[in-house]
């Protein structure tokens, strides 16, 4: 416990778009079945960070490091390839628009990349697949096409399909953004789950709420910086910035 | 009209529209792997094989597909290029509608939405496995109603061939005009002809289209 290495730990993190920097100089460090909520306004760079840390946005200046791996080592184009691909096993990601597979049954939705890259079998994967589909909930739904589903069925789906790889940390892009209000609540259910099974959770939300009742800590970003972080409690009670205090006004506002 | 003309000389017509119907199949084939390696090169990461799938597609959509018929079978044998009419008729036709189907294919590919991609690849997919296993699935259902559109514009297409003399449909037509004085009977027969082969393969794609959708 006492000097494991963070499962993620983002290092002086920096991207930039032509002229408009969206990271400037972010750091994080999210230790094992550690939940982390990062809020802030849209364009703050939360999407951003979250995206560098399986390189689907690649930073322009800094270091992501997986356990004793770094994500964004720098490697010859077809090492870095396979690089990659490997470290993103252990990454887990779940959109905000689900981004299950159309084609696929919501058992091929979550077998495909097992049976590709673990080298697993159709029956060893069934079962990864009913095992995952158990815990969000559905294990009646294993044959429906997406298209059968509703929004919460198909990001429970989109959160199966992400844990049958078994990865080491799993990250939220606003995953309840686009969901109606009611359906909200079973994918909140089955991350707060996740959270008592000490799985370890980045979360973007903008869902002050649920940020204040799952997260070990949160971080507050505003124009590409870590405003301000800590528990939920001092962050929402006693924000020390004014940008978190304005931030926080609207926003429970909007809430009541 | 002379129905009695009509029916003396259909039996010929008919075995011309299977000569259309091979040069047909024969080109869309040709036409079809000539389009997806075009796509495969537009896409490519590769900044030649961009290149080179980006001149395929402007010099063959940018040229009649006449005139490269013409140079193809006509001035082919000054550079070596021997080719029987038939041959040079589909090939000319297969390179022709290849450039089209290039960017129908493209299009197809591009349309499927990009998290799709990333969904796959953020689970540890390659590139080409995220191609093949979810992009490609997609992007096959979306092609073909423009693919169709391409087999149609095809089909048609293969009258030109009359013109470096392949005796088909069209061919056919003039020959029994020359004869027989009757280009309204001829042509009208030719047409009819025309117009059953695409309704059918019309017909056809619909059935595809329907059975490939995602339910």
């Amino acid at each position: 416990m006492l000097n494991e290495r963070p499962v993620i730990e983002v290092r002086h993190a920096r991207k930039s778009y032509g002229a408009v920097e969206v990271l400037r100089d972010v750091s994080l460090k999210v230790r094992k079945g550690e939940i982390v909520a990062i809020i802030g306004p849209s364009g703050s760079g939360k999407s951003t960070l979250l995206r560098a840390i399986n390189n689907l946005d690649p930073l322009t200046g800094g270091e992501v490091w997986l356990e004793d791996t770094q994500v964004n080592e720098a490697l010859p184009p077809r090492r870095y390839e396979a690089h990659i691909n490997r470290v993103r096993q252990d990454i887990g990601m779940v959109f905000q628009h689900f981004n299950l597979f159309p084609h696929l049954s919501v058992r091929g939705n979550i077998t495909l990349a097992p049976m590709m890259l673990k080298g697993i079998g159709r029956k060893e994967a069934d079962e990864l697949a009913e095992q995952q589909l158990a815990r969000v909930g559905l294990s009646d739904r294993v044959d429906f096409m997406p298209s059968q589903l509703s929004g919460g069925q198909k990001q429970r789906v989109a959160i199966a399909r992400a844990l049958a790889m078994k990865p080491k940390v799993m990250l939220f892009d606003e995953a309840t953004s686009a969901l109606d209000p009611e359906l909200v609540e079973e994918v909140n259910l089955v991350m707060k789950q996740l959270a008592e099974e000490h799985m370890t959770m980045i979360i973007v939300t903008h869902e002050m709420g649920f940020a204040q009742d799952v997260c070990d800590r949160v971080l507050f970003m505003d124009r590409g910086l870590v405003v301000e972080q800590g528990p939920p409690d001092v962050v929402f009670r006693q924000p020390r910035h004014e940008r978190t205090r304005a931030f926080l006004r609207k926003h429970l506002q909007l809430r009541d | 009209m002379d129905v009695e003309l009509l029916l003396r000389v259909y039996p010929f017509f008919l075995k011309a529209a299977l000569v259309t119907l091979e040069l047909s199949v024969l080109s869309i084939l040709l036409g079809l792997g000539c389009g997806a390696l075009g796509a495969g090169a537009r896409l490519s990461r590769h900044r030649v094989l961009r290149f080179l799938g980006a001149a395929y597609v402007s010099v063959f959509r940018g040229t009649p597909a006449l005139i490269q018929l013409f140079i193809l079978y006509f001035g082919g044998p000054q550079i070596g290029i021997q080719l029987d009419a038939f041959t040079a008729g589909f090939i000319g036709l297969g390179i022709n509608i290849g450039a089209y189907m290039t960017e129908t294919m493209r299009g197809a590919i591009i349309a499927v939405d990009k998290g799709q991609n990333e969904a796959a690849r953020t689970l540890g997919l390659s590139r080409g496995q995220a191609m093949r296993r979810v992009v490609l699935p997609q992007a096959m259902r979306l092609m073909i109603r423009p693919l169709g559109v391409n087999i149609n514009a095809q089909i048609k297409g293969t009258s030109l061939v009359a013109a470096i003399s392949v005796v088909e449909l069209t061919y056919t037509a003039q020959r029994y005009i020359a004869s027989t004085y009757k280009p309204f009977e001829m042509f009208l027969l030719a047409g009819v002809i025309y117009l059953a082969i695409i309704s059918a393969t019309g017909l056809g794609l619909s059935w595809l289209d329907r059975r490939a959708a995602i339910r």
